[in-house]
């Protein structure tokens, strides 16, 4: 299975509430190909979460092995994990998490800073980022300036900014009115397409969902379904943005 | 990240916050403003009396009668005793005190100087004639008091600049005038060199006379053997290294002739400039030492201030934090980012500081005449390290919290 680039074995998350264990992963098994754009979809709490954060590489898993591009993740240390968060992913929130008080321009740049990249190739690299999500002329905009989708959007010219093999986006429509969610879907999907990313994404709207190629359907903690989309929808203004 | 990096953030973080940055380095600011003007002081009143004492020579011992108190100044005797011309003799002998190069009985006394139309108040001393060497102060114009005049119990005077400048305003050299002093006339026979400040008091508001007019005409008072006494005796060992041995000959000789037992303290005492100096010096280290504690307290506050701070701004940014990570902050970098915006907090605080504390120093220099204080190159470098110190110091603990953060908790936290 060389051209997986994610790879989970039987992985498995627990946390501890002070007496109780919570199961929010029971033994999760998934590939995803290369170039793959899939959904993930369930109810509230059966762990959709829990899985991005461990494909993110934001949380290890309580057992089971994870091999990202054939690495197996498990042996890294705190920092190589960071730089594995830094290179290869590249995470868009529900909450769009942009910086308050920072331009859209240097929000995008954060992840070049870790990246050591210097400072002229560093804002080369952001605008052609934000050039991608149609917002170059918003650069200089502070989030609170800009609309939900806006925010959204850069938060994904954030994600691409440092050319991740990977964008992990969890409910990114979830917080935006179906216009806006569209353009994001757009983007999205583009960046699919043309540049070949694989983007895994959590939703809850069926409709989001059918934008890509295949829904996984977790439930308590274990993926019940893998459907295979039989015609992906185009979202509408891709081609606007 | 690179530190120019962190810095630029370090400054972005405070400026959002300002009125809140300024509170908390105030505590430094006073801090280092106080160790400067302090260390400035100091300096300047180590380099005052330094002044003070160049050119006397530093080959000079000073007897003065009775013993003085630990610590306490120079001439303030405590016991009756007497130091009498015939001391003085004594000390000349070649044979038993042969490190004394040259010995100056000398009577103070202030005293009202005039002119027919003028009048000030002067000290006068009663010199002999090797005053002028063992002083190294020599008259500018006309003569010094010589032998001679001794001899005869002249009524001649060497005059000091003040002096001349309160008397003769229009004469700079009133040679072969006279002057009154306590009403006994006088004729000017020289003028002494300008020297500018002095040990004790303006030496160039002096009147210099002979020391046998002064003990018979202007200030009779003789011992109760009958010898005329004297105020002090300055004695100037033949080298600097001399000074011990020339120092404990004097008091044998002084001792057998006061007819001290053995067992019995001295009834004179015998001070070098460098004693002086010592006293001078413990006194401005103790305080040095006393406002270096309230200085460092005041650091010490400043920097929980900058910690209690920085830990609130390590909880506002929580989810600043989880972001950082999630897109590939390491440890380090979150570490670094928060001790160096604990230690701008402090160098800003202490720069500011040094601003401060050069500026009381200017002050107190402006407030008290002849006095100036010596901002250091060490004392700026010293308050520099420690402002810097006291940032990495009470920084490490809230910036270790932040790197130490999980990222997921970091972007759940509301
Ligand atoms: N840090 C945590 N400590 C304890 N339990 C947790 C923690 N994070 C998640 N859980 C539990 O794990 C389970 C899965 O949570 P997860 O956030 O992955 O759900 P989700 O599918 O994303 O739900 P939603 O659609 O509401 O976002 C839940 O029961 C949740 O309560
Ligand atoms: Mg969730």
């Amino acid at each position: 299975m060389a051209s997986s680039v994610i790879e989970l074995q039987d992985i498995t998350k627990v946390y501890q509430m002070g007496q109780v264990k919570v199961h929010a992963l029971r033994g999760v098994s998934l590939e995803v190909e290369r170039g793959e754009m899939l959904a993930v979809m369930g109810p509230s709490g059966s762990g959709k979460s829990t899985l991005m954060n461990i494909i993110g590489c934001l949380d290890q898993p309580s057992s089971g092995t994870y091999l990202l591009e054939g690495k197996d993740v498990g042996r890294l240390n705190d920092d190589q994990l960071a730089a594995i968060r830094n290179r290869k992913i590249g995470f868009v929130f529900q909450t769009f998490n942009l910086l308050a008080r920072t331009s859209a321009f240097e929000n995008v740049m954060l992840p070049l800073i870790y990246a050591g990249v210097g400072r002229a190739e560093r804002r080369e690299r952001a605008r052609r980022a934000l050039e991608v999500v149609g917002l170059v002329d918003r650069m200089e905009h502070a989030p609170t300036e800009l609309s939900g989708g806006e925010q959204q959007r850069v938060a994904i010219a954030r994600a691409l900014v440092n050319d991740p093999a990977i964008i992990l986006a969890d409910e990114p429509t979830g917080n935006l009115d179906s216009k806006s969610g569209a353009e994001v879907m757009a983007v999205l999907q583009r960046l699919n397409r043309e540049r070949g990313l694989t983007v895994v994404l959590v939703t809850h709207d069926p409709t989001i969902a059918r934008h890509t190629q295949r829904i996984v359907h977790l439930h308590d903690g274990r993926i019940t379904r893998n459907e295979m989309v039989a015609e992906p929808l185009l979202a509408a203004g891709g081609e606007g943005v | 990240m690179s530190i120019l990096e962190s810095v630029r953030l370090a400054f972005r973080a405070l400026a959002a916050n300002k009125l809140r940055a300024a509170l908390t380095m105030l505590g430094i600011i006073i801090g280092v403003g106080a160790v400067i003007a302090l260390m400035s002081v100091g300096e300047g009143v180590s380099l005052y009396i330094t002044t003070q004492f160049q050119g006397i020579g530093t080959n000079l011992l000073f007897v003065f009668p009775g013993t003085l108190d630990q610590g306490g100044m120079p001439g303030m005797s405590t016991a009756t005793a007497e130091l009498t011309n015939g001391d003085a003799e004594a000390l000349r002998d070649p044979i038993r005190a042969p490190d004394v190069a040259a010995v100056s009985p000398q009577v103070l006394c202030s005293a009202v100087v005039a002119t027919g139309s003028r009048n000030t108040a002067a000290q006068v001393i009663g010199v002999t004639s090797g005053f002028a060497e063992v002083r190294n102060w020599f008259p500018e114009m006309g003569e010094f008091i010589d032998q001679e005049d001794l001899n005869s119990r002249a009524r001649v005077a060497v005059l000091g600049r003040t002096v001349v400048e309160d008397l003769f305003p229009d004469n700079p050299y009133p040679l072969e005038q006279t002057v009154k002093i306590n009403g006994v006339p006088f004729r000017v026979i020289g003028v002494m060199e300008e020297k500018g400040g002095s040990e004790f008091g303006d030496v160039d508001n002096r009147v210099l006379v002979p020391l046998t007019t002064a003990q018979t005409r202007l200030f009779p008072s003789r011992s109760r053997s009958g010898e005329y006494l004297v105020s002090l005796i300055m004695v100037k060992a033949v080298s600097e290294d001399r000074m011990e041995a020339a120092s404990e000959q004097i008091a044998t000789i002084l001792r057998e002739r006061h007819g001290i037992a053995f067992a019995d303290e001295d009834d004179f005492s015998i001070v070098s400039q460098s004693d002086i100096l010592n006293v001078f010096g413990q006194i401005t280290s103790v305080l040095t030492i006393f406002l270096g504690a309230i200085a460092g307290i005041s650091l010490l506050v400043g920097g929980i201030g900058i910690m209690n701070i920085m830990l609130v701004s390590v909880t506002e940014r929580t989810r600043e934090i989880g972001l950082r990570k999630a897109v590939g902050a390491r440890r380090r970098d979150i570490l670094w980012q928060f001790l160096i915006e604990a230690m701008t907090l402090s160098l800003v605080g202490g720069i500011v500081g040094i601003g401060v504390g050069v500026l009381g120093a200017e002050v107190i220099s402006v407030l008290i005449e002849d006095f100036r204080a010596v901002v250091s190159p060490q004392a700026v470098l010293l308050a520099t390290t420690f402002s810097a110190a006291v940032g990495l110091f009470f920084g490490i603990y809230p910036a270790r919290r932040a790197s130490l953060l999980n990222p997921i908790d970091a972007l759940r936290y509301e």
